[in-house]
């Protein structure tokens, strides 16, 4: 391992953040991600609690049904890294007012469900934090198909995309493909933060 | 007299607005994140915001799930 590498990324990470919008498949694999690798502070915001469904594909456990998203991702984070601080927002996005938990984080890391939401939020996150990188996700549902997963940068905004998926409202959402796309959006930010690998 | 749509080089046409775009590039997904020369443009625009000569259009279709 090449250690003056390894220790110039967890001095960057240390001092770096990360905002996530929405704690489903997408938000809290992303996070867990992001904490092994030893991210500063994380902001978690979601404002739904854990339900049995959500246990085929996000990073609960079944101790947690019933309990706010916030505080049993925090709890989890905490038994795997406890040197990350963590932020909770336990409240619903709401339109005009969506930035404003992200106001001093480096990367937002959109990880919403509805496609509805995802939109307005990109555009409010873009429009009024213009400094701020996004990285989102759109095409989560299904399975197979890992390679029509495409990145795509634009500007500030940058996507993991597979434009040939279903909606959710149509099809099923899946462990391996929501881990997938959580694991490329936390790879998106990372690379955001470290700048690109060589 | 041209513009990029997605990468793709198209004709530009004077006045046309961002939905007269979408109507003409047959994109007919409901939810779109449009950036003009990099800058988003809100949906509640759509039906006003013109498109420039020589720009370079990004649509993005937001699909559910996550």
């Amino acid at each position: 391992m090449d250690k003056i590498k390894s220790e110039r990324i967890q001095k960057k990470l240390k001092n770096s953040s990360v905002g996530i919008a929405g704690l489903g498949g997408l938000g809290s694999n992303a996070a867990v991600a992001l904490a092994r690798v030893g991210i500063g502070r994380l902001v978690l915001v979601d404002f739904d609690k854990v339900e049995e469904k959500n246990l085929t594909r996000q990073y609960y456990f079944l101790e947690h049904i019933g309990k706010s998203k916030v505080e049993s991702l925090k709890a989890i984070i905490e038994k795997i890294n406890p040197q990350v601080e963590i932020i909770t927002h336990n409240i619903k996005l709401k339109k005009g007012f969506m930035e404003k938990p992200f106001k001093d984080v480096n990367v937002v890391i959109e990880a919403l469900d509805n496609a509805e939401t995802k939109t307005l939020f990109i555009e409010e996150i873009l429009s009024k934090l213009p400094d701020t990188p996004v990285v989102a996700a759109s095409g989560v549902a299904g399975y197979g198909h890992s390679d029509r997963i495409t990145t795509k940068h634009l500007g500030k905004l940058n996507m993991c995309y597979d434009e040939e998926a279903k909606s959710s409202d149509d099809d099923v959402l899946m462990a391996p493909r929501v881990a997938l796309m959580a694991n490329w959006e936390a790879n998106l930010a990372l690379e955001i933060i470290l700048g690109e690998d060589n | 007299m041209s513009i990029e749509v997605n990468g793709k080089k198209v004709d530009w046409v004077e006045n046309e607005t961002v939905q007269n775009l979408l109507k003409r590039m047959r994109y007919t997904f409901p939810l779109v994140v449009v950036k003009i020369n990099d800058k988003v443009v809100p949906r509640k625009d759509f039906a006003e915001v013109k498109i420039p000569n020589n720009s370079k259009v990004a649509v993005i279709h937001m699909i559910s799930g996550g």
